[in-house]
Protein backbone atom coordinates (compact mmCIF):
# COMPACT_ATOMS: atom_id res chain seq x y z
CA UNK A 1 0.00 0.00 0.00
CA UNK A 2 2.84 2.38 0.71
CA UNK A 3 4.08 1.86 -2.85
CA UNK A 4 0.61 2.65 -4.15
CA UNK A 5 0.59 5.74 -1.96
CA UNK A 6 3.93 6.96 -3.35
CA UNK A 7 2.86 6.24 -6.94
CA UNK A 8 -0.48 8.02 -6.60
CA UNK A 9 1.09 10.96 -4.83
CA UNK A 10 3.64 11.31 -7.63
CA UNK A 11 0.85 11.31 -10.18
CA UNK A 12 -1.21 13.85 -8.27
CA UNK A 13 1.75 16.11 -7.49
CA UNK A 14 2.80 16.26 -11.13
CA UNK A 15 -0.59 17.78 -11.97
CA UNK A 16 -1.03 19.93 -8.90
CA UNK A 17 1.78 22.28 -7.82
CA UNK A 18 0.27 22.79 -4.41
CA UNK A 19 0.75 19.22 -3.23
CA UNK A 20 3.63 18.82 -0.82
CA UNK A 21 4.99 15.88 1.14
CA UNK A 22 6.69 15.95 4.52
CA UNK A 23 8.05 12.57 5.64
CA UNK A 24 9.86 11.76 8.85
CA UNK A 25 12.96 9.86 7.67
CA UNK A 26 10.98 6.81 6.63
CA UNK A 27 10.60 5.07 3.28
CA UNK A 28 14.06 4.59 1.83
CA UNK A 29 13.81 5.24 -1.93
CA UNK A 30 10.00 5.18 -1.73
CA UNK A 31 9.73 8.79 -2.83
CA UNK A 32 12.47 8.84 -5.47
CA UNK A 33 10.00 9.38 -8.31
CA UNK A 34 8.18 12.07 -6.40
CA UNK A 35 11.50 13.81 -5.77
CA UNK A 36 12.03 13.97 -9.51
CA UNK A 37 8.62 15.40 -10.20
CA UNK A 38 8.51 17.73 -7.22
CA UNK A 39 12.01 18.19 -5.77
CA UNK A 40 11.17 21.30 -3.75
CA UNK A 41 7.93 19.81 -2.46
CA UNK A 42 9.35 16.51 -1.18
CA UNK A 43 10.72 17.27 2.25
CA UNK A 44 12.48 14.93 4.67
CA UNK A 45 11.49 16.58 7.93
CA UNK A 46 13.84 14.39 9.94
CA UNK A 47 12.87 12.24 12.89
CA UNK A 48 10.89 15.12 14.34
CA UNK A 49 7.24 14.31 13.92
CA UNK A 50 5.81 17.01 16.16
CA UNK A 51 7.65 19.70 14.26
CA UNK A 52 6.58 18.05 11.00
CA UNK A 53 2.87 18.28 11.88
CA UNK A 54 3.04 21.96 12.75
CA UNK A 55 5.20 22.75 9.71
CA UNK A 56 2.64 21.07 7.47
CA UNK A 57 -0.06 23.25 8.98
CA UNK A 58 2.08 26.30 8.35
CA UNK A 59 2.60 25.29 4.72
CA UNK A 60 -1.15 24.79 4.39
CA UNK A 61 -1.74 28.30 5.72
CA UNK A 62 0.46 29.54 2.87
CA UNK A 63 -1.51 27.69 0.21
CA UNK A 64 0.05 24.26 -0.03
CA UNK A 65 -1.84 20.98 0.32
CA UNK A 66 0.55 19.06 2.53
CA UNK A 67 0.72 15.38 3.36
CA UNK A 68 2.63 14.17 6.41
CA UNK A 69 3.87 10.62 6.31
CA UNK A 70 5.54 8.17 8.66
CA UNK A 71 4.83 5.00 10.65
CA UNK A 72 1.37 5.35 12.20
CA UNK A 73 2.13 5.87 15.92
CA UNK A 74 4.68 8.56 15.08
CA UNK A 75 2.34 10.45 12.77
CA UNK A 76 -0.65 10.34 15.11
CA UNK A 77 0.32 9.86 18.75
CA UNK A 78 3.82 11.34 18.92
CA UNK A 79 2.55 14.64 17.51
CA UNK A 80 -1.03 14.53 18.71
CA UNK A 81 -1.23 17.96 20.25
CA UNK A 82 0.27 19.58 17.16
CA UNK A 83 -2.43 17.84 15.13
CA UNK A 84 -5.13 18.96 17.55
CA UNK A 85 -4.26 22.65 17.60
CA UNK A 86 -2.42 23.36 14.37
CA UNK A 87 -4.28 21.05 12.01
CA UNK A 88 -7.72 20.30 13.48
CA UNK A 89 -8.58 23.44 15.44
CA UNK A 90 -7.16 25.79 12.81
CA UNK A 91 -8.88 23.58 10.25
CA UNK A 92 -5.97 23.27 7.84
CA UNK A 93 -6.09 20.88 4.87
CA UNK A 94 -3.29 18.58 5.96
CA UNK A 95 -3.56 14.89 5.12
CA UNK A 96 -2.01 12.82 7.88
CA UNK A 97 -0.86 9.48 6.51
CA UNK A 98 -0.19 6.60 8.88
CA UNK A 99 1.64 3.76 7.19
CA UNK A 100 1.83 0.26 8.66
CA UNK A 101 -1.26 0.87 10.77
CA UNK A 102 -2.78 -1.55 13.27
CA UNK A 103 -0.62 -4.63 13.61
CA UNK A 104 1.09 -4.36 10.20
CA UNK A 105 4.46 -3.98 11.92
CA UNK A 106 3.57 -6.77 14.33
CA UNK A 107 7.09 -8.06 14.94
CA UNK A 108 8.44 -4.57 15.65
CA UNK A 109 6.48 -4.52 18.90
CA UNK A 110 4.13 -2.09 20.64
CA UNK A 111 6.26 0.96 19.81
CA UNK A 112 5.36 0.39 16.17
CA UNK A 113 1.77 -0.81 16.62
CA UNK A 114 -1.12 1.57 16.46
CA UNK A 115 -4.53 0.61 17.62
CA UNK A 116 -5.37 3.81 19.42
CA UNK A 117 -5.03 6.10 16.40
CA UNK A 118 -8.63 6.05 15.19
CA UNK A 119 -9.83 6.74 18.74
CA UNK A 120 -7.47 9.72 18.97
CA UNK A 121 -8.46 11.14 15.61
CA UNK A 122 -12.18 10.55 16.19
CA UNK A 123 -11.98 12.78 19.23
CA UNK A 124 -10.80 15.74 17.16
CA UNK A 125 -13.44 18.07 15.74
CA UNK A 126 -12.95 18.86 12.01
CA UNK A 127 -11.00 15.64 11.42
CA UNK A 128 -12.01 13.23 8.65
CA UNK A 129 -10.90 9.60 8.90
CA UNK A 130 -10.46 7.22 5.98
CA UNK A 131 -9.03 3.71 6.11
CA UNK A 132 -8.65 2.03 2.70
CA UNK A 133 -8.64 -1.77 2.56
CA UNK A 134 -6.11 -2.19 -0.23
CA UNK A 135 -4.04 -0.35 -2.84
CA UNK A 136 -7.03 0.11 -5.16
CA UNK A 137 -9.15 1.70 -2.46
CA UNK A 138 -6.21 3.92 -1.55
CA UNK A 139 -5.75 5.18 -5.10
CA UNK A 140 -9.47 5.82 -5.61
CA UNK A 141 -9.96 7.66 -2.34
CA UNK A 142 -6.81 9.78 -2.28
CA UNK A 143 -7.89 12.44 -4.81
CA UNK A 144 -11.21 12.73 -2.99
CA UNK A 145 -9.38 13.53 0.24
CA UNK A 146 -7.44 16.31 -1.43
CA UNK A 147 -10.72 17.68 -2.76
CA UNK A 148 -12.10 17.86 0.78
CA UNK A 149 -9.66 20.65 1.52
CA UNK A 150 -9.92 19.81 5.22
CA UNK A 151 -7.96 17.95 7.92
CA UNK A 152 -7.88 14.28 7.16
CA UNK A 153 -6.37 11.14 8.64
CA UNK A 154 -5.52 8.48 6.05
CA UNK A 155 -4.81 5.13 7.73
CA UNK A 156 -2.99 2.78 5.39
CA UNK A 157 -1.18 -0.58 5.49
CA UNK A 158 2.39 -1.58 4.75
CA UNK A 159 3.03 -3.66 1.66
CA UNK A 160 1.58 -6.67 -0.15
CA UNK A 161 -1.90 -6.32 1.27
CA UNK A 162 -4.14 -8.70 -0.70
CA UNK A 163 -6.28 -7.11 -3.39
CA UNK A 164 -9.86 -7.25 -2.14
CA UNK A 165 -11.86 -6.14 -5.20
CA UNK A 166 -11.99 -8.04 -8.51
CA UNK A 167 -12.92 -4.86 -10.39
CA UNK A 168 -12.20 -1.28 -9.45
CA UNK A 169 -14.90 -0.23 -6.98
CA UNK A 170 -16.74 3.09 -7.33
CA UNK A 171 -15.86 4.25 -3.84
CA UNK A 172 -17.06 7.58 -2.53
CA UNK A 173 -15.62 9.33 0.49
CA UNK A 174 -18.10 9.08 3.35
CA UNK A 175 -20.15 6.28 1.81
CA UNK A 176 -20.13 2.65 2.83
CA UNK A 177 -19.43 0.45 -0.18
CA UNK A 178 -21.46 -2.74 -0.52
CA UNK A 179 -19.25 -5.46 -1.99
CA UNK A 180 -21.78 -8.28 -1.71
CA UNK A 181 -25.42 -7.49 -0.99
CA UNK A 182 -27.02 -9.84 1.50
CA UNK A 183 -29.64 -10.29 4.16
CA UNK A 184 -30.07 -10.95 7.89
CA UNK A 185 -26.38 -10.33 8.71
CA UNK A 186 -24.05 -7.55 7.57
CA UNK A 187 -20.29 -7.58 7.91
CA UNK A 188 -18.92 -4.05 8.10
CA UNK A 189 -15.17 -4.08 7.66
CA UNK A 190 -12.86 -1.13 8.15
CA UNK A 191 -9.48 -1.00 6.42
CA UNK A 192 -6.88 -3.71 5.98
CA UNK A 193 -8.76 -6.34 7.98
CA UNK A 194 -10.96 -6.85 4.88
CA UNK A 195 -9.45 -10.23 3.89
CA UNK A 196 -10.58 -11.63 7.26
CA UNK A 197 -14.04 -10.17 6.61
CA UNK A 198 -14.08 -11.92 3.23
CA UNK A 199 -13.17 -15.20 4.91
CA UNK A 200 -15.97 -14.64 7.39
CA UNK A 201 -18.35 -13.95 4.54
CA UNK A 202 -17.46 -17.34 3.01
CA UNK A 203 -17.80 -19.05 6.35
CA UNK A 204 -21.30 -17.62 6.84
CA UNK A 205 -22.27 -18.82 3.36
CA UNK A 206 -21.35 -22.32 4.45
CA UNK A 207 -23.75 -21.89 7.34
CA UNK A 208 -26.43 -20.88 4.87
CA UNK A 209 -26.23 -17.18 5.67
CA UNK A 210 -25.89 -14.81 2.76
CA UNK A 211 -24.37 -11.93 4.62
CA UNK A 212 -23.88 -8.45 3.22
CA UNK A 213 -20.21 -7.51 2.97
CA UNK A 214 -19.35 -3.84 3.23
CA UNK A 215 -16.14 -1.87 2.91
CA UNK A 216 -16.68 0.82 5.53
CA UNK A 217 -13.59 2.85 4.67
CA UNK A 218 -14.74 6.19 6.07
CA UNK A 219 -15.03 6.29 9.86
CA UNK A 220 -15.63 10.00 10.12
CA UNK A 221 -18.06 11.23 8.96
CA UNK A 222 -19.88 7.97 9.48
CA UNK A 223 -22.32 6.92 6.75
CA UNK A 224 -25.52 7.37 8.76
CA UNK A 225 -27.76 6.71 5.75
CA UNK A 226 -26.35 3.23 5.37
CA UNK A 227 -26.45 2.55 9.11
CA UNK A 228 -29.97 3.79 9.55
CA UNK A 229 -31.25 1.51 6.78
CA UNK A 230 -29.15 -1.36 8.04
CA UNK A 231 -30.91 -1.23 11.39
CA UNK A 232 -34.11 -2.51 9.83
CA UNK A 233 -32.55 -4.71 7.15
CA UNK A 234 -30.38 -6.92 9.37
CA UNK A 235 -30.73 -8.95 12.53
CA UNK A 236 -27.03 -8.74 13.27
CA UNK A 237 -24.28 -6.31 12.38
CA UNK A 238 -20.67 -7.41 12.66
CA UNK A 239 -17.93 -4.79 12.73
CA UNK A 240 -14.30 -5.68 12.05
CA UNK A 241 -11.24 -3.50 12.47
CA UNK A 242 -7.55 -3.80 13.30
CA UNK A 243 -7.85 -1.29 16.12
CA UNK A 244 -8.67 -1.38 19.81
CA UNK A 245 -12.21 -2.67 20.01
CA UNK A 246 -12.92 0.37 22.15
CA UNK A 247 -12.87 3.80 20.61
CA UNK A 248 -12.64 2.84 16.96
CA UNK A 249 -14.98 2.08 14.12
CA UNK A 250 -17.20 -0.40 15.99
CA UNK A 251 -17.59 2.06 18.82
CA UNK A 252 -18.60 4.76 16.34
CA UNK A 253 -21.32 2.45 14.99
CA UNK A 254 -22.60 1.68 18.49
CA UNK A 255 -22.61 5.34 19.43
CA UNK A 256 -24.57 6.19 16.32
CA UNK A 257 -27.31 3.67 17.11
CA UNK A 258 -27.37 4.74 20.72
CA UNK A 259 -27.89 8.37 19.75
CA UNK A 260 -30.70 7.37 17.39
CA UNK A 261 -32.27 5.19 20.10
CA UNK A 262 -32.12 2.24 17.71
CA UNK A 263 -31.69 -1.21 19.21
CA UNK A 264 -29.39 -3.18 16.93
CA UNK A 265 -27.29 -6.27 17.62
CA UNK A 266 -23.79 -5.02 16.95
CA UNK A 267 -20.94 -7.50 17.34
CA UNK A 268 -17.64 -5.68 17.48
CA UNK A 269 -14.38 -7.39 16.60
CA UNK A 270 -11.09 -5.62 17.10
CA UNK A 271 -8.01 -5.81 19.26
CA UNK A 272 -8.82 -6.40 22.94
CA UNK A 273 -7.74 -3.75 25.41
CA UNK A 274 -4.21 -5.03 25.96
CA UNK A 275 -0.79 -4.64 24.33
CA UNK A 276 0.18 -7.31 21.82
CA UNK A 277 3.84 -8.30 21.92
CA UNK A 278 6.25 -11.21 21.41
CA UNK A 279 4.85 -11.96 17.96
CA UNK A 280 6.71 -12.78 14.76
CA UNK A 281 4.18 -11.64 12.17
CA UNK A 282 0.89 -9.88 11.57
CA UNK A 283 -0.68 -13.31 11.23
CA UNK A 284 0.36 -14.50 14.69
CA UNK A 285 -0.39 -11.07 16.13
CA UNK A 286 -3.98 -11.31 14.88
CA UNK A 287 -4.31 -14.76 16.41
CA UNK A 288 -2.95 -13.45 19.71
CA UNK A 289 -5.47 -10.60 19.52
CA UNK A 290 -8.35 -12.99 18.72
CA UNK A 291 -8.77 -11.28 15.38
CA UNK A 292 -8.57 -14.47 13.34
CA UNK A 293 -11.36 -16.30 11.58
CA UNK A 294 -11.60 -19.20 14.08
CA UNK A 295 -11.97 -16.98 17.11
CA UNK A 296 -14.49 -14.75 15.37
CA UNK A 297 -16.61 -17.71 14.22
CA UNK A 298 -16.55 -19.26 17.70
CA UNK A 299 -17.62 -15.99 19.28
CA UNK A 300 -20.47 -15.63 16.79
CA UNK A 301 -21.55 -19.21 17.54
CA UNK A 302 -21.55 -18.55 21.26
CA UNK A 303 -23.78 -15.56 20.61
CA UNK A 304 -26.12 -17.65 18.48
CA UNK A 305 -25.51 -15.59 15.38
CA UNK A 306 -24.48 -18.83 13.66
CA UNK B 1 42.62 -3.27 24.48
CA UNK B 2 43.50 -6.35 22.50
CA UNK B 3 40.84 -8.11 24.51
CA UNK B 4 38.19 -5.48 23.82
CA UNK B 5 38.97 -5.63 20.15
CA UNK B 6 38.57 -9.39 20.13
CA UNK B 7 35.29 -9.20 22.04
CA UNK B 8 34.01 -6.59 19.61
CA UNK B 9 34.97 -8.71 16.61
CA UNK B 10 33.08 -11.67 18.04
CA UNK B 11 30.05 -9.54 18.80
CA UNK B 12 30.15 -8.22 15.23
CA UNK B 13 30.26 -11.71 13.82
CA UNK B 14 27.33 -12.88 15.97
CA UNK B 15 25.36 -9.79 14.96
CA UNK B 16 25.80 -10.73 11.29
CA UNK B 17 24.99 -14.37 11.88
CA UNK B 18 21.88 -13.68 13.97
CA UNK B 19 20.72 -11.10 11.44
CA UNK B 20 21.14 -13.58 8.61
CA UNK B 21 19.48 -16.49 10.39
CA UNK B 22 16.58 -14.58 11.97
CA UNK B 23 16.10 -11.84 9.34
CA UNK B 24 16.84 -9.09 11.82
CA UNK B 25 17.40 -5.71 10.14
CA UNK B 26 19.44 -2.70 11.32
CA UNK B 27 22.79 -4.46 11.10
CA UNK B 28 24.61 -1.26 10.07
CA UNK B 29 23.12 0.50 13.11
CA UNK B 30 24.35 -2.29 15.40
CA UNK B 31 27.89 -2.42 14.02
CA UNK B 32 28.15 1.32 14.46
CA UNK B 33 27.77 1.15 18.25
CA UNK B 34 29.47 -2.19 18.97
CA UNK B 35 32.69 -0.63 20.27
CA UNK B 36 30.83 1.83 22.47
CA UNK B 37 28.82 -1.01 24.01
CA UNK B 38 31.81 -3.29 24.57
CA UNK B 39 33.73 -0.45 26.20
CA UNK B 40 30.80 0.34 28.46
CA UNK B 41 30.04 -3.24 29.49
CA UNK B 42 33.63 -4.39 30.01
CA UNK B 43 35.32 -1.22 31.27
CA UNK B 44 32.85 1.34 32.54
CA UNK B 45 29.51 0.14 33.87
CA UNK B 46 29.23 -1.13 37.40
CA UNK B 47 27.12 -4.19 36.57
CA UNK B 48 27.04 -7.84 37.57
CA UNK B 49 25.54 -10.19 34.99
CA UNK B 50 24.68 -12.71 37.71
CA UNK B 51 22.78 -10.04 39.62
CA UNK B 52 21.32 -7.90 36.88
CA UNK B 53 18.93 -6.15 39.26
CA UNK B 54 21.47 -5.25 41.96
CA UNK B 55 20.49 -1.98 43.60
CA UNK B 56 23.77 -0.17 43.13
CA UNK B 57 24.18 -0.98 39.46
CA UNK B 58 24.78 1.53 36.72
CA UNK B 59 22.02 1.84 34.16
CA UNK B 60 22.48 1.70 30.42
CA UNK B 61 19.57 2.91 28.27
CA UNK B 62 19.50 2.26 24.55
CA UNK B 63 17.78 5.20 22.88
CA UNK B 64 18.18 3.84 19.36
CA UNK B 65 16.07 0.80 20.12
CA UNK B 66 16.27 -0.50 16.57
CA UNK B 67 19.84 -1.54 17.47
CA UNK B 68 18.43 -3.91 20.09
CA UNK B 69 20.45 -6.75 18.66
CA UNK B 70 23.68 -4.93 19.53
CA UNK B 71 22.54 -4.66 23.14
CA UNK B 72 21.28 -8.26 23.36
CA UNK B 73 24.51 -9.59 21.84
CA UNK B 74 26.71 -7.50 24.12
CA UNK B 75 24.77 -8.72 27.15
CA UNK B 76 25.08 -12.33 25.98
CA UNK B 77 28.87 -12.06 25.59
CA UNK B 78 29.06 -10.35 28.98
CA UNK B 79 27.39 -13.40 30.51
CA UNK B 80 23.81 -12.31 31.15
CA UNK B 81 22.38 -15.25 29.18
CA UNK B 82 23.64 -17.85 26.69
CA UNK B 83 24.72 -16.66 23.25
CA UNK B 84 22.56 -19.38 21.63
CA UNK B 85 19.46 -17.64 23.03
CA UNK B 86 20.05 -14.80 20.59
CA UNK B 87 18.88 -17.02 17.77
CA UNK B 88 15.32 -16.83 19.14
CA UNK B 89 15.31 -13.23 17.97
CA UNK B 90 11.92 -12.23 16.61
CA UNK B 91 10.20 -15.60 16.93
CA UNK B 92 6.79 -16.00 18.56
CA UNK B 93 7.06 -15.78 22.34
CA UNK B 94 10.70 -14.65 22.26
CA UNK B 95 12.17 -12.30 24.85
CA UNK B 96 14.32 -10.88 22.09
CA UNK B 97 11.96 -8.63 20.21
CA UNK B 98 13.02 -6.43 17.34
CA UNK B 99 12.71 -3.50 19.70
CA UNK B 100 13.22 -4.19 23.41
CA UNK B 101 9.84 -4.80 25.04
CA UNK B 102 8.73 -5.45 28.61
CA UNK B 103 9.67 -9.14 28.31
CA UNK B 104 13.29 -8.44 27.42
CA UNK B 105 15.82 -10.28 29.60
CA UNK B 106 17.21 -8.70 32.73
CA UNK B 107 19.96 -6.31 31.79
CA UNK B 108 17.72 -4.44 29.37
CA UNK B 109 16.49 -1.60 31.54
CA UNK B 110 13.67 -0.01 29.55
CA UNK B 111 11.46 -0.46 26.53
CA UNK B 112 12.82 1.24 23.43
CA UNK B 113 11.99 1.59 19.75
CA UNK B 114 10.28 4.94 19.60
CA UNK B 115 13.24 7.26 19.20
CA UNK B 116 13.88 10.11 21.58
CA UNK B 117 12.58 8.74 24.88
CA UNK B 118 15.72 7.47 26.56
CA UNK B 119 17.48 10.70 27.51
CA UNK B 120 14.30 11.90 29.20
CA UNK B 121 13.80 8.59 31.03
CA UNK B 122 17.42 8.64 32.17
CA UNK B 123 17.15 12.26 33.27
CA UNK B 124 14.23 11.27 35.49
CA UNK B 125 16.20 8.32 36.87
CA UNK B 126 19.27 10.44 37.47
CA UNK B 127 17.22 13.12 39.20
CA UNK B 128 15.45 10.58 41.38
CA UNK B 129 18.76 8.96 42.31
CA UNK B 130 20.22 12.32 43.29
CA UNK B 131 17.22 13.25 45.38
CA UNK B 132 17.54 9.91 47.18
CA UNK B 133 21.29 10.24 47.59
CA UNK B 134 21.99 7.13 45.50
CA UNK B 135 25.27 6.59 43.70
CA UNK B 136 24.07 4.88 40.50
CA UNK B 137 25.19 6.33 37.20
CA UNK B 138 23.10 6.52 34.03
CA UNK B 139 24.32 6.11 30.45
CA UNK B 140 22.23 6.75 27.36
CA UNK B 141 23.15 5.88 23.78
CA UNK B 142 21.39 7.85 21.05
CA UNK B 143 21.60 7.85 17.27
CA UNK B 144 22.45 11.03 15.39
CA UNK B 145 19.04 10.72 13.72
CA UNK B 146 17.39 10.13 17.05
CA UNK B 147 18.56 13.51 18.27
CA UNK B 148 16.32 15.11 15.63
CA UNK B 149 13.59 14.62 18.19
CA UNK B 150 12.65 17.73 20.15
CA UNK B 151 12.37 15.81 23.42
CA UNK B 152 16.11 15.14 23.31
CA UNK B 153 16.78 18.87 23.43
CA UNK B 154 14.19 19.38 26.16
CA UNK B 155 16.13 16.91 28.30
CA UNK B 156 19.37 18.51 27.13
CA UNK B 157 18.24 21.80 28.69
CA UNK B 158 16.88 20.19 31.84
CA UNK B 159 19.75 17.95 32.92
CA UNK B 160 22.40 20.69 33.24
CA UNK B 161 19.91 22.90 35.06
CA UNK B 162 19.77 20.24 37.78
CA UNK B 163 23.49 19.43 37.53
CA UNK B 164 22.83 15.79 36.81
CA UNK B 165 26.48 14.78 36.81
CA UNK B 166 25.42 11.16 37.22
CA UNK B 167 24.18 11.23 33.62
CA UNK B 168 26.20 10.52 30.48
CA UNK B 169 24.73 10.89 26.99
CA UNK B 170 26.55 9.25 24.09
CA UNK B 171 25.72 10.18 20.50
CA UNK B 172 26.56 7.49 17.95
CA UNK B 173 27.49 10.02 15.29
CA UNK B 174 27.71 7.84 12.17
CA UNK B 175 26.43 10.61 9.86
CA UNK B 176 23.60 8.46 8.50
CA UNK B 177 20.01 8.00 9.60
CA UNK B 178 17.01 6.14 8.16
CA UNK B 179 16.83 7.60 4.66
CA UNK B 180 19.81 9.85 4.23
CA UNK B 181 22.73 11.81 5.59
CA UNK B 182 22.21 13.18 9.06
CA UNK B 183 24.00 16.47 8.43
CA UNK B 184 21.94 17.15 5.30
CA UNK B 185 18.53 16.30 6.76
CA UNK B 186 19.17 18.45 9.84
CA UNK B 187 21.82 21.03 10.62
CA UNK B 188 23.75 19.05 13.23
CA UNK B 189 27.29 20.39 13.19
CA UNK B 190 29.11 21.57 15.15
CA UNK B 191 27.45 18.96 17.31
CA UNK B 192 29.91 19.10 20.20
CA UNK B 193 29.57 22.88 20.38
CA UNK B 194 25.81 22.52 20.55
CA UNK B 195 25.86 20.22 23.57
CA UNK B 196 28.50 22.39 25.19
CA UNK B 197 26.32 25.45 24.70
CA UNK B 198 23.44 23.55 26.31
CA UNK B 199 25.54 23.12 29.44
CA UNK B 200 27.01 19.65 29.03
CA UNK B 201 30.64 18.76 29.56
CA UNK B 202 31.26 17.54 26.03
CA UNK B 203 33.97 15.26 24.71
CA UNK B 204 34.37 14.29 21.06
CA UNK B 205 36.08 10.96 20.35
CA UNK B 206 36.58 8.29 17.74
CA UNK B 207 33.79 5.88 18.64
CA UNK B 208 35.77 2.88 17.46
CA UNK B 209 38.88 3.61 19.52
CA UNK B 210 38.43 1.72 22.77
CA UNK B 211 41.27 3.54 24.52
CA UNK B 212 39.87 6.94 23.59
CA UNK B 213 36.42 5.86 24.72
CA UNK B 214 37.74 4.65 28.07
CA UNK B 215 39.50 7.97 28.62
CA UNK B 216 36.33 9.86 27.80
CA UNK B 217 34.25 7.76 30.20
CA UNK B 218 36.91 8.20 32.89
CA UNK B 219 36.80 11.96 32.42
CA UNK B 220 33.01 11.80 32.65
CA UNK B 221 33.23 10.43 36.21
CA UNK B 222 34.62 13.63 37.70
CA UNK B 223 32.45 16.38 36.24
CA UNK B 224 30.01 18.68 37.97
CA UNK B 225 27.67 18.68 34.98
CA UNK B 226 26.11 15.99 32.84
CA UNK B 227 28.48 14.70 30.18
CA UNK B 228 27.91 14.25 26.48
CA UNK B 229 30.27 12.08 24.46
CA UNK B 230 30.05 12.67 20.74
CA UNK B 231 31.39 9.46 19.25
CA UNK B 232 32.36 9.73 15.60
CA UNK B 233 31.47 6.36 14.16
CA UNK B 234 30.96 4.51 10.90
CA UNK B 235 27.65 2.83 10.17
CA UNK B 236 28.41 -0.81 9.33
CA UNK B 237 31.88 -0.55 10.94
CA UNK B 238 34.13 -3.56 10.61
CA UNK B 239 32.67 -5.13 7.48
CA UNK B 240 34.06 -3.31 4.44
CA UNK B 241 31.06 -3.87 2.19
CA UNK B 242 28.67 -2.60 4.85
CA UNK B 243 30.60 0.48 5.94
CA UNK B 244 28.81 3.75 5.13
CA UNK B 245 26.30 1.91 2.94
CA UNK B 246 22.88 2.79 4.34
CA UNK B 247 21.24 -0.14 2.58
CA UNK B 248 22.41 -2.06 5.64
CA UNK B 249 19.93 -0.12 7.72
CA UNK B 250 17.44 -2.71 6.43
CA UNK B 251 19.35 -5.37 4.47
CA UNK B 252 19.82 -8.92 5.73
CA UNK B 253 23.15 -10.61 4.91
CA UNK B 254 23.22 -13.86 2.97
CA UNK B 255 25.10 -16.88 4.29
CA UNK B 256 28.02 -16.05 1.98
CA UNK B 257 28.12 -12.48 3.20
CA UNK B 258 28.28 -13.72 6.78
CA UNK B 259 31.28 -15.88 5.84
CA UNK B 260 32.97 -12.90 4.19
CA UNK B 261 32.27 -10.81 7.28
CA UNK B 262 33.79 -13.50 9.50
CA UNK B 263 36.95 -13.51 7.45
CA UNK B 264 37.25 -9.73 7.50
CA UNK B 265 36.86 -9.77 11.26
CA UNK B 266 39.82 -12.13 11.46
CA UNK B 267 37.82 -14.93 13.05
CA UNK B 268 38.15 -18.60 12.22
C1 LIG C 1 9.87 8.30 16.97
C2 LIG C 1 10.38 7.44 15.87
N1 LIG C 1 10.31 7.88 14.59
C3 LIG C 1 10.73 7.10 13.59
C4 LIG C 1 11.25 5.85 13.82
C5 LIG C 1 11.67 4.96 12.67
N2 LIG C 1 13.13 4.83 12.61
C6 LIG C 1 13.76 3.75 13.10
S1 LIG C 1 15.42 3.82 12.94
C7 LIG C 1 15.34 5.33 12.19
C8 LIG C 1 16.61 6.04 11.82
C9 LIG C 1 17.49 6.23 13.01
O1 LIG C 1 18.68 6.89 12.68
P1 LIG C 1 19.81 7.08 13.76
O2 LIG C 1 19.25 7.52 15.05
O3 LIG C 1 20.86 7.95 13.16
O4 LIG C 1 20.37 5.61 13.99
P2 LIG C 1 21.37 4.76 13.08
O5 LIG C 1 21.75 5.56 11.87
O6 LIG C 1 22.54 4.50 13.94
O7 LIG C 1 20.63 3.53 12.75
C10 LIG C 1 14.00 5.74 12.06
C11 LIG C 1 13.57 6.99 11.44
C12 LIG C 1 11.29 5.42 15.16
N3 LIG C 1 11.74 4.20 15.49
N4 LIG C 1 10.87 6.23 16.16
Amino acid sequence: MRNAFAAKLTELASNDDSIMLFYADIGNRLFNNLKEVAPTRTINAGIAEANMASMASGAAMMGHKPFIYTITPFTTARNFEQIKIDIAYQNQPVIIVGTGSGLSYANLGPTHHSFEDIALMRALPNMNIVCPADADELAILMPQLIALNAPCYFRIGKKNEPKVHSTLPALKFGQAYVMNPGKSVAILANGTIMPVAQQLHQELLQHGIEAELVSFHTVKPLDSTYLSNAASRFEHLITLEEHNVNGGFGSAVLEYYNEQCMAVNVHRFGIPDRFIDQVSSQHTARIKAGLDIDTIVNTLKSRQVL
Amino acid sequence: MVELEKISANIRYTLCDVSSKTSTPHLGSCLSCTDILSTLYWQVLNVEPQQPKSKDRDYFLLGKGHAASALYTTLAYRGYFPIEDLYQHGSDGSQFEEHPGIHAPAGVETVSGSLGHALSLASGMALSAKVQGLSNRFYVLMGDGEINEGTVWEAAMFAPAKQLNNLVAIVDFNKLQGTGESCEIMHLEPLDEKWRAFGWHTIRVNGHDHQALIEAFDAAQVQQQPVCIIADTIKGKGISFMENDNNWHYRIPTVDEVMMAKEELGLK
